[in-house]
């Protein structure tokens, strides 16, 4: 929580990328802020008011900034680029406009709107800005082939080739794609989506695949998936949480195997994910093993990239799914690895890569200098999820993600419809 | 010929004698024959042998080289140069299989192409002119066009015939690159020439052809860039799968460009000039060489196969039915210049198939071949059957039975362990529907397979089958026991636990 209120911009309520000085705001962690905002007013952080003037200074700032074909635009046809610089709120770096990364900021802007139901004025104005800024989007642009969504754009270049398909993140912007009253992703989108998912057996556990461990996370902060089934989940008898929970749970079984023998990987020592690393540098160690180890790259198991680098905020992000092995692992970070919390913010690092301290065994490795918005928002939202249900109550009255659960197919087990 | 054997040595001239003999007399023609074959290739070779041992009287006739794209151009050749970069590569890492320091070394490009060349000329003997003459047939070199739909005519011989078989292979495909032409480049059928090693290589196309031809030159010594115009290489394979192989070619520090499209190409004082374009980045690189390996073209020109009625298509070849029956139907096709699937072994499946449609009055389908696969690099990626999207079209879902190949004991003390199994199967049930296998040696593990599938074996079985230890086609039973776990129901377990706990008394 104390991420985002030292993160967000004064003026224009835009969230910084990470603790770096000078780091650019990251409409991802925007949108994640906006949701734990949610949770720090109800929590005490701050108050409700100052939530709700934090979070409407970024809707006016996304509502009134510059929506276009120029290159420094801060977005267009409703969608966001990646990164913006924090001050001006214009795109820098020629980053992309980012689809998955708007679905995040809008899943945090319609957060805002079912938290802020207040008739007070600046409530009225948090809803009629989210409602604007959503049916904004224009979603059916972004589809490309069978309906699949385009991971991408630049005012040059136009779309980028690579599609969002198979199981991913992007559920959550299928969802809230479908899920438009203005300019909805077609109706095939869903299927050619799912066409690529792997149902898979793994350490004897069944589970629909998926490498990272954060992709089995990031559409649940907003969507609560107990008792929901699309045709999938209905075939295999299980849904989305369900599934979240086995994969979880591969994971720790892929620690406890270690199979190219990292440090501090074991029972309570397990979370891989995207996120960043010691770098892209080799090692050599005793016995000629060779380490390759990587900077900020999508790590998963088992088949990798994995380096040896832990994602404790991974891991407590998984807490509602199976708190019977985070909470655990959990104490294990903090007792064994104290450096990975610090100020209450968990942080990756790496116990295997050698920065040549002479420390205690456990002190030693690399350890993220950063915090990042995308890790810390997850951690926030899912041990309130965990605790009270919070942002998942809110969101299952959101009329956007009704329709577009709705629209993908989902109904209640026993055939019920959402909603 | 179309294709030079350079650099003509003792190697070459040994091949040269079994491939196109140059003394080579063509025999005189019979009144009639029951098989004309056309091409000298795996496809063509096959044809020929089986029926002449089945008593029919055949000819074949080859242009270039007997043994085809795979022996002088294609699998033989490449798989020779793939053994040597493994070599090197292994003492590259060969910290992790000595636990000592690596062992410095440097390949020696130019032994490894004479390694090559030695062993490619020791195995053309089996597909020698010579030897087809003593099994019987009546071999011509030269070219052949059909006159009609019954004759065929070969440097001034005519030849008559009951059934044709069509199997004339595939060239590699010229790529629709500006300059590129004039520039000059490689493909599988000049890279084998060379004999010295070129330092900058820019490979064309991540297929099979490419990653493979890519690690390789990488292992001996070039410094490589592969250029490959879609998101991920083998297009056609899992994503798991390219993603490893994605990452196992930069471990060997060849420079990945994947989504990258190489717009041009120019000469200059510093080599050949490529530029490069990945979406919204245009870069302009240096190399000696470039590889191409952009696809495969049918021979199907200078055949006049107008005249023979037989339709084609220049891009996909030969028209042929499930029967591969050409639209004459007493002419068949078989493997490169009628498939899709353009591998060795399918051209040796389809000319079993055409063997038994076309001499004795057989029915085989086309449709129905189980066809693996693999793609040489390292690890080796190989798969069978379907993959979870025609499962989808077809209506059914699909179970995945995955074991990393770190959980094979043999993998983990080879230092092999990149990799997985995994084995599809139709959900609810043990049927095979296909397998993907990445690891040191799929192509070998995923014939298991393949068998299991032609033979109708479900994965249950698999597990039964006693697998030696250690091996790493272990990996497989362990799917296969996998799969037997999820039999034991919870309401089973209990029953299980009642009748042990009965029985201790």
């Amino acid at each position: 929580m104390g991420y985002f209120l030292r993160a967000g911009h004064p003026a224009n309520g835009l969230i910084a990328d990470s603790s770096r000085p000078g780091a650019p705001c990251s409409i991802a962690a925007t949108g994640l802020g906006l949701s734990a905002f949610i949770v720090g007013a109800e929590r005490g952080y701050l108050p409700r008011r100052e939530a709700a003037a934090r979070t409407l200074a970024a809707l006016r700032f996304f509502r009134d900034s510059p929506q276009g074909e120029e290159p420094d635009a801060t977005g267009y046809r409703g969608f966001y680029y990646h990164f913006l610089d924090l001050a001006t709120g214009r795109r820098i770096w020629d980053c992309e406009l980012s689809m998955i990364d708007t679905a995040i900021l809008i899943a945090g802007i319609l957060a805002g709107a079912c938290y802020f139901s207040a008739p007070d004025d600046d409530e009225r104005e948090i809803r009629e800005i989210s409602r604007f800024l959503y049916e904004r989007v224009d979603w059916a642009w972004a589809a490309r082939d069978l309906g699949l969504v385009s991971m991408g754009w630049k005012p040059k270049a136009g779309f980028i080739s690579y599609t969002w398909e198979g199981y991913s993140e992007a559920l959550l912007l299928c969802l809230l794609g479908l899920g438009s009253p203005t300019h909805p992703l077609p109706a095939e989108t869903y299927r050619a989506w799912t066409a690529t998912y792997q149902w898979e057996n793994l350490y004897d556990i069944e589970f629909l695949f998926a490498a990272p461990l954060f992709i089995h996370q990031l559409s649940h902060l907003w969507i609560d998936f107990r008792g929901i089934q699309d045709e999938l989940m209905r075939d295999m008898r299980c849904d989305y949480f369900e599934n979240s929970r086995r994969a979880t749970r591969v994971q720790q079984q892929y620690a406890l195997r270690n199979p190219k023998g990292f440090k501090g990987y074991g029972e309570n020592g397990w979370g891989v994910t995207a996120g960043p690393g010691p770098g892209f540098v080799s090692q050599r160690e005793k016995g000629g093993i060779e380490r390759q180890f990587y900077g900020y790259v999508a790590r998963g198991v088992p088949f990798g990239p994995d380096d040896g680098t832990l994602a404790p905020w991974a891991v407590a992000a998984s807490l509602p799914f199976a708190p019977e092995i985070v909470l655990p692992a959990l104490e294990h970070f903090q007792n064994t690895y104290p450096q990975v919390v610090e100020d209450g913010l968990l942080t990756s690092f790496n116990p295997t890569f050698n920065t040549g301290d002479t420390g205690s065994e456990t002190q030693r490795g690399w350890l993220s200098p950063e915090h990042y918005g995308l890790d810390q928002g997850p951690v926030a939202i899912m041990i309130e999820n965990f605790s009270s249900g919070l942002l998942w109550n809110l969101m299952r009255e959101c009329p956007a993600l009704v329709r577009g659960l709705s629209g993908a197919g989902f109904r209640k087990r026993g055939g019920r419809p959402i909603g | 010929m179309n294709a030079a054997l350079l650099p003509n040595d003792a190697h070459d001239a040994d091949l040269l004698a079994h491939a196109h003999p140059p003394d080579w007399v063509n025999p005189p023609p019979a009144r009639s024959y029951n098989l004309v074959v056309l091409g000298g290739g795996t496809a063509g070779l096959v044809t020929a042998v089986g029926a002449a041992a089945l008593g029919a009287k055949v000819a074949l006739v080859e242009k270039n080289l007997m043994g085809g794209d795979c022996l002088n151009f294609g699998c033989v050749p490449s798989k020779a140069l793939l053994r040597s970069a493994r070599f090197y590569a292994d003492v590259s890492f060969s910290g992790r299989l000595t636990g000592g320091d690596p062992i410095p070394s440097e390949a020696d490009f130019a032994a490894a192409m004479e390694r090559m060349r030695r062993l490619r000329a020791q195995l053309s003997r089996r597909d020698s002119a010579e030897r087809l003459r003593q099994l019987g047939i009546d071999v011509f070199l030269g070219a052949a066009a059909f006159v009609d739909s019954r004759h065929v005519e070969v440097a001034g011989a005519m030849l008559a015939f009951k059934k044709a078989v069509i199997a004339t292979g595939s060239r590699a495909a010229q790529p629709a690159i500006e300059g590129i032409e004039e520039a000059g480049y490689l493909t599988n059928e000049t890279a084998f020439n060379l004999t010295a090693r070129p330092s900058r290589l820019l490979v064309i196309g991540g297929g099979p052809l490419g990653c493979e031809l890519a690690q390789a030159f990488g292992r001996l010594g070039s410094q490589v860039i592969i250029a490959h115009q879609t998101p991920y290489f083998l297009p056609d394979e899992e994503r798991d799968a390219a993603e490893i192989l994605a990452y196992s070619l930069r471990r060997d520090g060849i420079d990945v460009r994947l989504n990258t499209e190489v717009k041009s190409v120019t000469r200059s004082d510093d080599g050949k000039l490529a530029r490069l374009v990945n979406y919204d980045q245009d870069e302009t690189i240096a190399v000696d060489e470039i590889l191409a390996g952009v696809g495969r073209a049918p021979n199907v020109e200078g055949l006049n196969l107008e005249a023979a009625g037989v339709e084609y298509d220049l891009k996909k070849g030969v028209r042929v039915n499930d029967f591969l029956q050409t639209t004459r139907r007493n002419i068949y096709a078989a493997g490169d210049v009628a498939l899709a699937q353009k591998y060795t072994h399918m051209a040796d499946a389809t000319a079993r198939l055409v063997i038994q449609n076309a001499l004795f009055l057989g029915r085989k389908r086309l449709s129905s071949l189980i066809v693996p696969w693999c793609t040489y690099t390292d690890p080796e990626i190989a798969h069978v059957g379907a993959y979870v999207e025609d499962a989808r079209e077809r209506g059914f879902r699909m179970k995945t039975f995955t074991v990393p190949m770190s959980e094979a004991d043999r993998a983990v003390l080879d230092g092999d362990e990149e990799g997985f199994v995994k084995i599809h199967v139709r959900e609810g049930t043990d049927t095979i529907l296909g397998a993907t296998i990445v690891a040191r040696h799929a192509g070998e593990m995923i014939n298991e397979i393949s068998l299991a599938m032609v033979a109708g074996i479900g994965l249950k079985t698999v597990s039964q089958v006693i697998h030696s230890y250690p091996t790493q086609a272990e990996a497989i039973r362990k799917a296969g026991d996998a799969y037997s776990r999820t039999r034991l129901t919870p309401f089973l377990a209990k029953v299980s636990r009642r009748w042990l706990a009965w029985s201790r008394g």
